[in-house]
């Protein structure tokens, strides 16, 4: 037996810590949901890494315990360790077989990267706008619909279209499994066949500034005759010239909007700007030390001149300094289509007028 | 007592600092006049004027420090010979906070600073991972949860960098037989610019913070509030250190090698620490280039990255990564040559494979520079692109495993100690946790599971353990390793066990608990999370965990202080080790040998009857030094 039988025990040892192991991984690195198809290969990669973690770290926490419990120092014995220096036969193995196995795992990650990015036929597209700190979707299938929560038919596949209006912000719904960064001044793509009907959660996932830990988002995957009710409701939107100015100040706010409640809450939770609650004629302390009714004509200012009066405790440069042109865009478009005038800034303050 | 408050009021630390304000606040006064002349008002802060007040400032941190003053005294024509010895008049510990030319001085000026920057950048930690102890936010807002991160990453950079630094400037000379370095002076200019560098990120902190982490992706750089500034200016005088100091090293290593020490005779972690400075030496640029961009484009106006202006923000991406990471094997690779170095003493068997061994310290270095895209996976950047990046990642793996199958068959059959010493189990746990770091690095590699995990907090586990590996656990053991040759005491033995018993549990339960919420859902860089996620219970044994490891650092700190009058005086060659450094009786002197030696034979010969390693030649001359 010899030598011969340390590595017997080293077999055993190994196989069966690998396997408790890799049991382990079941609970202390579980996996959220798969609810997409491309989860499906990636989940199978997954498993193969779990069993090579396991393996590895098995293998060389076996041989170390062993070492240090088993090969110890006896009691009385003052001699050094066998002089042996090396083995090429040993290192040339240790670093062919890895070479093979990494290569291994790079060639199945190609394959599966292949395979998820794949264009489908018969994609849906929807177009992804992220800002600080809010995200919407548009439906341009759906005569452009505009929505702030993203709500796909279940085994559809889709095409999401990204881009961001300011910084670098990430796509992340953890049981689609996929990610994608969304990039100022370019069109991100990201492909997503939803599997599973359930509601999920969009959390930015690259650091994106003050709010970057609130920037989430709403994902339903509902049935085909849910997605179609939902389409048809949405898109039975009043028009404009129907809302009352409240309404439409909401309409606004919102992500489908211009996204106004990623900063300012309706409803007195703090964020990167002051909340509307409460906001019409409230007295505000500004940060060169004076203060100021918060009427009309200051509300109106601070929303195309948002660094002329800053609030104390909020930081200039965070808002967007293009309301006016944004806001005389769209209005020209609503007269394009429906022959009214009206003034966002109007409505924004007539609905902040009701958030008391 | 009044007399060593004298010391430390007049040391060149205290003038430094208080040269770094004057210059600040010149340099901010003179950008602040010249607008007054055109009648313009400059407002507090004004980021053009705290740039240059920035730079001026670290320019009076080291005139103040008196780093720069034989330089100047070169311009015009005076010699300044190099002091030796302690200064006369004044205790010995004054020496280590005045500018000081010694090596072995210089090496725990930056080893104390590491110490104490890792307390600050370790602080840090804690306090967010209070935060985040439960879901809602409880303590912190939004602004100083952010600045807190991002500062906790560079901070503990600077750290990490000033310990490397200590282990290399303190060890690489005394191994090769040296009397010093071979740039004494920008030895200690490398270790002075690194202090302002520290100090102007804290500012960062103190005038509001910023947002961007320690990466500063643009664009949210170019929109961040003005301690991002501070932070940039920071981040680039440290990589100046960084380049400086890498210099000094690589022609130590290949000029003042002692005779008959060949390159593959030489202790195994000066294989690790060339390689280190190839890398420091090589990359550090790129990452200048992009904070000088950043600089430039918030302080002139330059357009480099914001697409509004026809720049490219993933540009600042690639230039980034290439310097930072190989940077990581900058941390890590002295740590594995630490491990390499002490394996063998406590086996009492040669080093296995010890050209393998050298040579994977090099290959990682250069494999290293060909994966940065890796960071980038998810950033919009063509498959064809992200499809090589897979492959040569995958391929880090390989001289890794060859330094872990090295270790191990070089205890294998070893006669470890049946109780082991402090420094031999931090060795055992940084191999337990760079083992943890690197099996759960190729799951990163692969792009499909990459897009699951990027951004998660499988990524912020997975680079703690290499971090925790890779160099806090074998830094630490190399300082109580070496703490009986640099303080001629022992340490407190059973104090040291604490320590590793309380930290190494510690730090598997915080690092496997990070991935396991990653998986589940939880990202990087935020400051509360969806009880949804189910992660409620992990999150709080990661920061219990955190708070474990604070203290047992506490503990080492103690143990480190307290044990140069409490404990036994240290024999001079306690580990029997064959390495040239313990071959000097006592305490090292000024000049290391006064006897200098060549050397004979191969550096682990353990277990080889009647091999040497080094034996003493007949004195020469000192050299003069300047």
């Amino acid at each position: 037996m010899g030598r011969f039988k340390h590595f017997i025990f080293i077999a055993v040892l190994t196989a069966l810590s690998t396997v408790g192991l890799r049991a382990l991984f079941e609970v202390i690195l579980a996996l959220p949901t798969a609810a997409s198809a491309e989860a499906r290969p990636i989940d199978q990669l997954f498993n193969g890494h779990y069993w090579m973690i396991a393996f590895l770290f098995s293998l060389i926490m076996v041989m170390m315990l062993y070492s240090i419990f088993v090969f110890r120092r006896k009691a009385g014995d003052e001699t050094d360790g066998p002089h042996i220096h090396g083995n090429t036969a040993l290192e040339v193995g240790w670093t062919i077989v890895p070479t093979f196995v990494v290569i291994s795992f790079g060639v199945w990650g190609a394959v599966v990267l292949n395979d998820i990015t794949r264009p489908k036929t018969d994609e849906m597209v929807v177009d992804v706008v992220a800002k600080q700190w809010v995200w919407s979707f548009a439906y341009p299938e759906e005569d452009g619909l505009v929505a702030g929560e993203l709500v796909l038919p279940v085994n559809q596949p889709v095409l999401l279209k990204m881009n961001s209006e300011d910084v670098l912000h990430s796509f992340w719904v953890p049981e689609f499994r996929v990610k994608q960064d969304l990039v100022p001044g370019r069109t991100t793509q990201l492909r997503i066949t939803p599997t599973e009907e359930g509601e999920y959660q969009l959390r930015c996932a690259e650091i994106c500034g003050l709010s970057h830990t609130q920037m989430v988002a709403d994902v339903r995957v509902v049935s085909e005759t849910e997605y179609v009710a939902w389409v048809e409701e949405r898109s039975q939107q009043p028009a404009f010239a129907d809302m009352t100015p409240e309404e439409r100040g909401a309409f606004w706010a919102s992500a489908q909007g211009f996204g106004c409640i990623g900063c300012h809450s309706n409803d007195g939770s703090p964020g990167a700007g002051p909340t509307w609650q409460g906001l019409y004629l409230r007295q505000e302390q500004l940060a060169d030390g004076s203060t100021v009714t918060a009427d009309e004509a200051y509300i109106t200012n601070s929303i195309y001149n948002p660094n002329d009066q800053i609030v104390t405790g909020f930081n200039a440069n965070i808002m967007p300094q293009n309301y006016l042109d944004q806001f005389t865009a769209r209005e020209q478009e609503i007269l394009a289509a429906e022959g009214v005038e009206i003034s966002i800034v109007d409505d924004l303050i007539a609905y902040i007028k009701t958030l008391e | 007592m009044l007399r060593a408050l004298g010391i430390i009021l007049t040391s060149g630390l205290t003038r430094g600092l208080i040269g770094q304000i004057a210059g600040t606040a010149l340099g901010y006064l003179f950008i602040a006049g010249l607008r007054s002349l055109r009648g313009l008002p400059t407002e507090w802060p004004y980021e053009p004027a705290l740039a240059f007040g920035a730079i001026i400032g670290v320019i009076g941190f080291l005139l103040g420090a008196g780093v720069l003053t034989d330089w100047l005294k070169w311009i015009i024509g005076k010699r300044t010979p190099l002091r030796h010895g302690a200064p006369e008049g004044k205790p010995a510990w004054s020496r280590y906070l005045n500018v000081d030319y010694n090596h072995k001085v210089i090496g725990i000026q930056y080893g104390i600073s590491s110490v104490f920057i890792l307390l600050v950048g370790g602080l840090f930690a804690i306090l967010f991972r209070l935060e985040l102890a439960q879901p809602g936010m409880q303590w912190l807002s939004n602004d100083q949860y952010n600045t807190l991160f991002s500062a906790h990453g560079i901070v503990m950079i600077a750290a990490m960098l000033a310990g490397v630094a200590a282990m290399v400037n303190y060890l690489v000379p005394l191994m090769i037989g040296a009397s010093d370095m071979a740039f004494p002076r920008l030895n200690a200019f490398s270790y002075w610019v690194s202090l302002p560098a520290v100090f102007l990120i804290l500012g960062g902190m103190a005038i509001g913070g910023w947002d961007t982490g320690w990466v500063g992706y643009a664009t949210l750089s170019l929109r961040a509030p003005i301690g991002v500034m501070l932070f940039l200016m920071g981040f680039y005088i440290i990589g100046f250190s960084s380049i400086a100091g890498s210099i000094n090293v690589l022609v130590t290593v290949a000029t003042m090698r002692a005779k008959g020490m060949t390159l593959f005779r030489m202790p195994i972690f000066v294989w690790a620490a060339i390689a280190t400075s190839i890398i420091q030496m090589t990359a550090t640029q790129t990452v200048g280039v992009a904070l000088t961009m950043t600089v430039a484009e918030r302080v002139i106006g330059l357009n480099f990255f914001d697409p509004a202006g026809g720049g490219n923000p993933i540009l600042y991406q690639h230039l980034f990564w290439f310097y930072s990471h190989p940077v990581v094997y900058v941390f890590v690779l002295p740590g594995l040559g630490i491990i390499g170095e002490l394996l063998p003493v406590f086996a009492r068997k040669p080093l296995f494979g010890y050209r393998w061994v050298a040579l994977s310290s090099l290959a990682i270095a250069l494999v290293g520079f060909l994966v940065w895209a890796h960071h980038m996976f998810t950033s919009g950047m063509a498959d064809a692109l992200r499809v090589p990046f897979m492959f040569s990642t995958m391929l880090v793996a390989v001289p890794t495993g060859v330094k872990f199958f090295s270790w191990i068959a070089t205890i294998w059959e070893g006669k470890l100690p049946p109780r082991p010493p402090t420094p031999l189990l931090f060795v055992f746990g940084a191999i337990s946790i760079f083992l943890i770091g690197g099996v759960t690095g190729p799951i990163l590699g692969t792009i499909p599971t990459d897009l699951h995990l990027h951004d998660s907090y499988w990524v912020v586990g997975h680079f703690h353990a290499t971090m925790f590996g890779g160099f806090i656990f074998p830094f630490f053991a190399a300082i109580y390793y070496w703490y009986p040759k640099i303080s001629g005491r022992m340490y407190n033995e059973t104090l040291g066990r604490l320590h590793f018993w309380l930290m190494l549990p510690a730090f598997w339960v915080m690092s496997i608990g990070q991935m396991s919420v990653g998986l589940l859902g939880m990202r990087r860089r935020v400051a509360d999370y969806d009880p949804a996620l189910g992660i409620e219970t992990t999150q709080l044994l990661i920061t219990l965990a955190a708070l474990v490891i604070g203290w047992s650092v506490l503990i080492m700190i103690y143990n480190l202080a307290s044990s140069t009058r409490l404990e036994r005086a240290a024999e001079s060659n306690p580990w029997g080790s064959r390495s040239p450094e313990w071959q000097i009786p006592g305490r090292i002197p000024e000049l290391n040998y006064d006897v200098p030696f060549e050397v004979v034979g191969d550096p682990y010969d353990y277990g080889l009857e009647g091999a040497v390693y080094t034996q003493n030649v007949a004195p020469l001359p000192v050299p003069s030094g300047d």
